[in-house]
């Protein structure tokens, strides 16, 4: 029997808001334990929340670019449940009438373009984090950091409409990518600002009713949302043909052994208790506050791809590395601005560029980098004022110092040599030092030119317009 | 005339006039707690040395000509379910025995912008769960006017420290009638004011869309001033409303020619101890005298009044008292072995039965599969009884009705019986349902001299009606007074 995958994903996005969302402590990461903490977001007795208005604004930019709809009028909700992380004993979250429903993520795969619709987006707190002074099991007591309480965070629920793990990681890709040109989570799985669970369950392909599910939690990178869907379906499937069934339970992503492993069955599972939080009125917001957001909604991902396809005439492989980074591809088009060939800009920036910032582990905005740089580089290239080989030892010089390229290539004299009289004579003394290799040459051995062009470029110091060299040796070269 | 007889008012002129200093009424009170306290029990916290020293800056403030105002220099008493920053709040329950706040309330912060001096923190039912004060960590508070009677609750300490003169005024916070009952049986003046008319900052949160805080005093004038200075938008609660706080003050006094008064039939009806409903009656035939027109109105959905409440207030409160876990600050047992023990024993041995028996209530009414029988069902009912208000307002200014279906009950009447208990409360948790203002005045007493309180309700945002009311119904019927050390009225 082939079976089909019905897979839906829960994110818990981190918001790069300054302040936490119902008390105005700093949401600065990585302070001194218990640091960022007041009365309020330490569950003091008789402490009200306040909501944050950033949180909000941010909210919608989510809801907005996901094409979803706004809620007029929506609720906060407590989820009540005893954990020392939690300290109300209840987290407020949205519950019954989320601030947006609907909308959806596109993603490109190997089936062409495909829409996945989202079920919600809603606000919740962060709860804490415990600190043990041992591995769990060992520790004789916990301790608590109530610095990441009430940190805001955005829940984004897909539909169950991911059909395959590569799917799954082109959907989480996709919203983190939109979430960072939104410039509201900075999207980074392995610290946690970006967090993804998993619902997944197996049916017989052109079945319509789905199968049980099962919640998998604990996985904290791209890769491992794919490793933990694939051995996840996997274990599922081969459940159903063993004879067995799949039950209904969350199960942990173990790195280590990759694999799932059961950490709770639905008995076991919690009852919330949601009510409506009596502390926090309705949340209304109108028109006119849509409005204010919608106008500051950049340019997302996919259509800013789109566009770079069609208009600089680039293949889809560099405008999606371009579009990985709002900075990035803003930059591209800076530099296309200045010199015109996009294609030239744009390999420059796939290569050179993006391994040194990978190296550095920093954006393209916090280097000494400007446009105008690799728009110089690359015109100085197709000039023939320098050759390709000298403009990337001259980026490698202006990604050291920030200095101009035309600056370096009159300083240090990179200058392209073009004169035919003198490349001519460099040709022949290489030429007669090496009278083996022009005859294999001259009996037909056309290979052996490069060797020649690689010698006329050491002695030139790669300076010799390669073209140039090309032909002076083949014209020395003819019997 | 001794300086606890005397009204806000009258401390506020002798204070300016130099005829007394903060000092002289703060150590009176102090001494009179001293002497009287051990017996009613209305203090959890006396202030001893702090409330001298605060004194002397309030008399050093005014001579210099700095002058906060009506309450300048006047020593006040404070429910225990107040947050006062370094100083002990227990909301009357073991597992705050030893909290100390960080931090303070808007109403505690308001009184000392006002430029009261704290006497301390009075006692209360626990977490404000009750209607005698005897669900007390502390002990029973007493009737100041029958001391083997309790005095009402939950802000029954603070209630019978007004009655008693062991302070000049006190604050204290109404769920479902916590400050009007205690009032009534005391013999106070209570407001509980609209929800959203005061903060409930740093207010230990019981029923959190219920609780809201108000004065209890000798007399509605004195009422008045206190609500003036506690009330306004906060803020740090969302659910504090941006209505301006009127001159309550100037209210006081004034005619009430052409007044609508509305008598709700369904709060006239059995189970009233008939010397309730007499001065009850009396009450709105002088209301009559003083040119009010009374009109019979209906409340039909006020009989479900009692089962809503009991399923909102509740499960409120299993999600509020969820944060008594042992693990930040209060009380922690001894003797766990796990996290989960570390729970159990904690809240096992720190909460009292009241409180547990509404935990179990509210989680109860909360569960999975429960929760459009008992929860849901109860908004859409509290809906009703607040549609019901609103439309007895189109044809009536003010309502007036018994505050207690009794007079003061015994100490521990009630206490094995909490259905019975609970119906002490029928008349004022319909307004608390509805978030509408409500006052409570003495209006005569019972074979036994106890006293007898009338209540009356306004329109949303209204409190100065209810002044207005009330203070002209004082005027004809007389405040009640402060009990003397037997029990007996004092004149004064």
């Amino acid at each position: 029997m082939e079976f089909e995958a019905v897979i839906g994903l829960e994110v818990h996005a981190q918001l790069k808001t300054d302040s936490k969302i119902f008390c105005a402590c700093s949401t600065a990461f990585g302070r001194q334990a218990n640091s960022n903490t007041c009365p309020v977001c330490t569950g003091m007795p008789g402490v009200l929340p306040v909501l944050n208005r950033k949180v909000v604004d941010f909210a919608l930019k989510a809801a907005l670019a996901t094409g979803s709809t706004v809620r007029r009028e929506s609720i906060f909700a407590r989820k009540n449940y005893f954990y020392p992380d939690l300290p109300k004993g209840y987290q407020i979250s949205q519950y019954e009438l989320p601030i947006a429903e609907g909308g959806f993520v596109e993603i490109d795969t190997k089936g062409g373009r495909k829409r996945i619709n989202l079920t919600r987006i809603h606000m919740e707190e962060d709860a804490g984090k415990l600190l043990h002074e041992a591995e769990f099991e060992q520790s004789h007591f916990s301790l608590v950091d109530f610095n990441r309480t009430a940190v805001p965070l955005l829940e984004i629920v897909s539909e169950p409409e991911i059909r395959s793990p590569e799917e799954g990681g082109a959907y989480l890709r996709m919203l983190r990518d939109i979430l960072v040109y939104l410039d509201i989570c900075d999207g980074n799985m392995e610290e946690g600002s970006f967090r993804c669970d998993a619902n997944v369950s197996v049916r017989p392909r052109g079945q319509s009713a789905f199968g049980t599910k099962t919640e998998l939690k604990n996985m904290n990178s791209f890769r491992n949302v794919e490793k933990a869907l694939e051995y996840e379906i996997g274990r599922q499937i081969g459940a159903i043909e063993e004879g067995g069934q799949v039950i209904q339970e969350t199960r942990l992503w173990d790195v280590a052994a990759e694999k799932t492993v059961s950490m709770r069955t639905k008995e076991e599972a919690h009852d919330y208790r949601y009510f409506p939080d009596p502390d926090l009125v309705p949340l209304e917001i109108d028109e006119g506050w849509i409005e204010k957001i919608r106008e500051s909604i950049p340019e997302l991902p996919l259509a800013k791809r789109d566009r770079f396809q069609r208009e600089y005439n680039i293949p889809a492989y560099d405008s999606e590395v371009l579009c990985q980074s709002r900075a990035l591809a803003d930059f591209f088009e800076a530099a296309v601005a200045v010199h015109g060939n996009a294609k030239a800009i744009s390999n420059l920036l796939m290569t050179e560029v993006l391994r040194e910032l990978n190296k550095d582990r920093v954006d393209i905005t916090e280097t000494k980098l400007t446009p105008s740089h690799i728009a110089g580089i690359v015109k100085a290239t197709d000039e023939g004022v320098i050759s390709g080989k000298i403009g990337k030892e001259i980026f490698q010089i202006v990604y050291q110092t920030g200095d101009d390229p035309v600056k370096i290539i009159e300083e240090k004299g990179l200058r392209q040599v073009s004169d035919e009289a003198a490349i001519e004579k460099i040709a022949q003394k290489v030429i007669d030092a090496h009278p083996g290799e022009a005859t294999t040459y001259r009996e037909g051995k056309k290979g052996v030119l490069g060797f020649f062009v690689g010698q006329v470029m050491r002695e030139t110091k790669g300076k010799a317009n390669p073209a140039l060299v090309n032909e002076i040796l083949k014209r020395l070269l003819e019997p | 005339m001794e300086l606890h007889h005397l009204t806000l008012e009258d401390l506020a002129e002798y204070l300016r006039k130099k005829e007394v200093t903060s000092r002289e009424i703060t150590e009176h009170y102090l001494s009179r707690i001293d002497a009287h306290d051990e017996e009613i029990n209305s203090y959890v916290t006396v202030l001893n040395d702090e409330a001298i020293r605060r004194a002397d800056e309030m008399d050093a403030a005014l001579s210099r000509g700095e002058d906060r105002g009506p309450l300048h220099g006047v020593p006040i008493g404070l429910k225990d379910i107040f947050c006062t920053g370094g100083i002990l709040t227990t909301c009357g329950s073991r597992i705050l025995s030893n909290f100390v706040p960080p931090y303070d309330s808007t109403v505690y912060r308001k009184l000392s912008d006002a430029g009261t001096v704290l006497l301390g923190k009075q006692n209360m039912d626990e977490f404000a769960m009750g209607s005698s004060t005897e669900t007390s960590y502390f002990g029973a508070a007493r009737n100041p006017w029958d001391r083997g009677r309790i005095p009402g609750g939950s802000s029954g300490g603070s209630a019978a420290a007004v009655a008693s003169g062991l302070c000049a005024a006190a604050v204290g916070t109404d769920t479902g009638g916590s400050i009007r009952q205690p009032a009534s049986l005391c013999g106070a003046v209570g407001v509980k004011p609209t929800y959203g008319r005061v903060s409930r900052f740093g207010m230990i949160a019981f029923a959190s869309s219920l609780d809201q805080a108000g004065p209890i005093t000798k007399t509605v004038k004195d009422a008045a001033i206190l609500l003036e200075a506690i009330a306004g938008y906060d803020p740090k609660d969302s659910t504090s409303v941006d209505v301006g706080v009127p001159p309550y003050r100037e209210w006081c006094g004034r005619d009430l020619s052409g007044t609508r008064v509305g008598i709700p039939k369904e709060y006239f009806v059995g189970g009233i101890q008939p010397e309730v409903d007499r001065e009850v009656r009396n009450a709105i035939a002088a209301l009559e005298r003083l040119g009010c027109e009374i009109v019979e109105v209906s409340l039909p959905h006020t009989d479900y009044a009692l089962a809503c409440y009991y399923i909102v207030a509740p499960a409120e409160a299993s999600s509020n008292l969820a944060r008594y876990d042992g693990v930040r600050y209060g009380y922690r047992s001894e003797g766990y072995s796990d996290l989960i023990g570390m729970y159990r024993q904690t809240r096992a041995d720190g909460f009292g039965v009241e409180v547990k028996r509404r935990i179990m209530l509210g989680t109860y009414a909360l569960s999975a599969g429960y929760y459009d029988a008992f929860y849901g069902k109860a908004l859409r009912v509290r809906t009703l009884i607040k549609r019901d208000f609103l439309e007895a307002f189109n044809a009536v200014d003010v309502l007036v009705t018994p505050t207690s279906p009794t007079t003061a009950f015994r100490l521990g009447e009630k206490t094995e019986d909490p259905l019975t208990m609970y119906l002490s409360d029928v008349f004022t948790i319909p307004t608390n349902l509805a978030g509408l203002p409500g006052i409570s005045l003495p209006c005569g007493r019972d074979e036994e001299s106890l006293p007898v309180g009338v209540q009356i309700i306004g329109k949303h945002f209204r409190e100065e009606d209810l002044i207005k009311v009330a203070s002209a119904l004082e005027s004809v019927l007389g405040a009640f007074g402060v009990a003397g050390e037997s029990g007996a009225r004092e004149e004064s």
